[in-house]
């Protein structure tokens, strides 16, 4: 650890939530249908996509209405990418050659793309065509995330009405967040990305003769318009197989500091848009700061993790300072750290090191990160939705204490809510313990591990905790393009999705008919310190509780092993 | 739901057609105009023109007279249409018995007491360009020998193409094996 290293991580971490603060701003005025300079450009399109589409974007829907819209074009996305994928052999464009996807892989790939997941089964330059990565992957990569901010958007109607009736029009959030907000900010970071050596080009490769007269297949990609939106849209999926330490996806320390700086932008971006449209912008930068801390907190310690004797380096008596094993020279321990925990906080799921040889702990620390519900800042919109989930439990469970009918943002906390909030959060340990309990003993699961011992439990949790918390990144040994592991994450990656999206819309449906509340002296403030530390001990409950057990099944076990080796027992 | 179905079908199309086939064929465009040689992957060519590399990619080097770079994990060894880390655990025994070999392997040849981690461990991507500065001076002797040149020469050439970290602190140092190799071979003609 050096000083050096505490500054790159504090650096990648503060100005993520920095830049997110104005483009929140911005972000709130495009929800809420206010001027921007972009609109000379975005009416038109916008207007013309409506009409098309036969929709009226005045018109507000009731919460199953919306979560109607939001499911059926879901559907359609699904139904659109599966089709592709399977076809990819026919279709043009596809200077690989590569045939049609294997149906279980098209499936988990779909599910994978629509939810805003990624996970990949695959590795994109030996699977997928260049057509397939733009015309399917980036498209969805867009709107997954802007059907994420919807969710935002109309929660935060709910919240600020009084009497209300809809909580918006899903039509129109969804245009106006991908045309707005994600196509101006990812033409941009493409291009400037472009110029720091990321590839862009229809070529399928490029050929060498090296120095030493080996012949290397250079594989290339449109990478840059891909690379833009996977890390905006806090989506993560690759254009090549180790994602973004590749150095074409990642060449130098500068695309690596905007590129990890970009996972975050716009999930800091949507809790202070969130606070900006529902006039509480003190309430909000309390939830900010307490997703604030807990960041900075894994940070500091998974770089003290990663400094830690690694076991095979000290035994074969290597500089073990810096556990380098899956860490690319140009990054180091301090980038490959911040990204991580970046990556694993919010739902991005991008990686630009091997997880799965990270030490134990740092591998628990990613998966705890994911098992938090994926809030810190979480995907854009999904990531302040479940954080007001967390706030809402916060306030009742401080109700509880005193005795009184818990408030939050001016609306009452009554039985509905609080039942929704539950469903919202305890999907997550269903489907990751429940798929990993039955994984864990079922050999056909069991034949895709790479590692054995506690590290082949902590592959198959972190597959499931990754797929269900939307995450997408990986302990990559795990060979999961079988129809067990592609199904099964799937469904995880269904589960984890639109259960909570749907129970966030119904919190938003219940909440936007009840009357706007001044506060009053018994009202519990929901912005000082106190408040914080409630939300956070909240957090941590809930994560510990539910899943230390495993955890300590896999990576603490190990863990504890490694302390033996190191100290040569 | 099924009222829903025209928007959903006709927004999927629309948007495909402006985000899966204008945008990216767009900023194509720009980015083959504005920066050619990043778009197609920074290519190395020789005198003759023939590609002998990417500038931001590993490749295989195994001669006493070039600089090693790290252990690959991508394919047989930095695949460039393979890219691949290890993915082994911490504990895995095939991780311990790799680098303990490698670094045996290491120490016979430099007599060095003290080898960098970078040296025996994989990379994240396997196509890693790049080694510590403290890997490429104990590669120096080797090199100045091989080439029958003076290990201060070589070693000239190392801090040459040694990068530092971004204003001081984003990233870490570092010595691209191809372009330092290339620059080796500049330098000392007649070894090769």
């Amino acid at each position: 650890m050096n000083l050096q290293g505490w500054a790159e991580i504090a650096l990648t971490i503060g100005l993520a939530a920095l830049i997110g603060w104005p483009i929140g701003i911005y972000m709130s005025r495009v929800w809420n249908g206010e001027r921007t300079w972009l609109d000379p450009v975005m009416k038109p399109v916008e207007g013309l996509f409506y009409r098309a589409a036969g929709v009226n974007p005045a018109h507000s829907q009731g919460w199953l209405g919306y979560a109607g819209a939001l499911l059926a074009f879901n559907a359609a996305g699904f139904v659109f990418l599966y089709v592709l994928l399977r076809m990819q052999g026919l279709l043009p464009i596809n200077p690989q050659g590569f045939e049609g996807v294997s149906p279980h892989l098209a499936f988990n790939t779909a599910v994978s793309f629509v939810t805003n997941t990624n996970w990949q089964s695959y590795g994109g330059e030996t699977t997928m065509s260049t057509l397939t990565q733009m015309v399917g992957l980036t498209t969805q990569n867009f709107l997954s995330a802007a059907t994420g901010a919807t969710i935002a958007a109309a929660l935060a109607r709910a919240f600020v009405a009084s009497r209300g009736e809809g909580v918006g029009n899903f039509w129109a959030d969804m245009t106006r967040t991908t045309l707005w907000v994600l196509l101006p900010l990812s033409i941009v970071l493409a291009l400037v990305l472009v110029g720091l050596g990321v590839t862009q080009t229809l070529a399928a490769s490029a050929t060498a003769t090296g120095l030493e007269g080996g012949s290397q297949t250079l594989s290339l990609f449109p990478t840059a318009s891909q690379l833009a939106i996977k890390q905006l849209g806090i989506n993560g999926g690759g254009v090549f197989n180790v994602n973004s330490a590749h150095p074409f996806e990642n060449p130098t320390p500068l695309t690596n500091l905007i590129t990890a700086i970009s996972i975050n932008v716009l999930g800091w971006a949507a809790f202070f848009a969130f606070g900006r449209s529902v006039l509480a912008k003190k309430d909000v930068r309390a939830l900010a700061i307490a997703a604030l801390v807990l960041l900075s907190l894994s940070g500091a310690a998974m770089y003290a993790i990663e400094t830690q004797p690694a076991p095979a380096l000290v035994a074969a008596g290597i500089d073990a300072s810096a556990n380098m094993e899956g860490k690319e020279v140009r990054f180091g321990v301090p980038a490959s750290v911040a990204w991580a925990v970046q990556t694993t906080g919010a739902s991005n799921g991008s990686v630009n090191s091997m997880h799965a040889s990270y030490m134990p702990l740092g591998g628990a620390l990613q998966m705890f990160l994911m098992q938090l519900g994926e809030i810190l800042p979480g995907g854009i919109g999904s990531g302040i939705a479940i954080m007001v989930v967390m706030a809402v439990l916060a306030v009742f469970v401080a109700g509880l204490m005193v005795g009184r009918t818990p408030e939050y943002l001016g609306k009452k906390i009554e039985a509905r809510e609080i039942q929704f909030a539950m469903i919202a959060v305890l999907v997550l340990p269903l489907a990751v313990l429940g798929f990993t309990a039955v994984a864990a003993v079922l050999p056909t699961a069991l034949a895709g591990l790479l590692n054995d011992g506690p590290h082949g439990l902590s592959e198959m949790l972190y597959a499931y905790t990754s797929a269900a918390g939307n995450n997408g990144s990986a302990f990559a040994g795990l060979t999961a393009n079988s129809p067990w592991w592609n199904t099964t994450l799937g469904i995880a990656m269904l589960m984890g999705r639109f259960v909570p999206a749907i129970a966030v819309l119904a919190i938003a449906g219940s909440l936007v008919v009840k009357p706007k509340l001044a506060p009053s002296a018994g009202t519990l403030p929901t912005h000082g310190p106190l408040f914080i530390g409630l939300v956070i001990g909240v957090i941590l409950i809930l994560g510990g509780l539910q899943f230390f057990p495993a955890l300590a099944l896999g990576p603490l076990v190990e863990h504890f092993q490694v302390l033996g080796v190191v100290a040569g027992l | 739901m099924l009222s829903q179905l025209r928007p959903a079908i006709v927004m999927v199309a629309l948007f495909t057609l402006l985000l899966g086939v204008a945008y990216p064929f767009a900023v194509t465009g720009v980015a083959q105009v504005a920066f050619p040689s990043q778009a197609d992957g920074s290519l190395i060519r020789d005198a003759q023109g023939n590609v002998v590399g990417s500038a931001l990619i590993g490749q295989p080097f195994a001669e006493a007279r070039y600089l090693h770079p790290r252990p690959s994990a991508a394919g047989d060894g930095y695949d460039a249409s393979a890219s691949s880390g290890s993915n082994l655990g911490p504990l895995n025994t095939d991780l311990a018995e790799r680098i303990q070999t490698d670094a045996d392997a290491i120490r016979a040849e430099t007599g060095a007491t003290v080898v960098p981690a970078d040296a025996v461990t994989t990379s994240a991507s396997g196509l890693d360009p790049h080694i510590s500065p403290a890997y490429a001076r104990l590669q120096a002797a080797r090199v100045a020998q091989a080439r029958g040149v003076d290990v201060k020469a070589v070693q000239q050439v190392i801090d040459a193409n040694t990068e530092g970290a971004l204003l001081g602190f984003i990233g870490q140092p570092r010595v691209n094996v191809l372009l330092t190799n290339r620059a080796l071979d500049a330098r000392f003609p007649a070894a090769t």
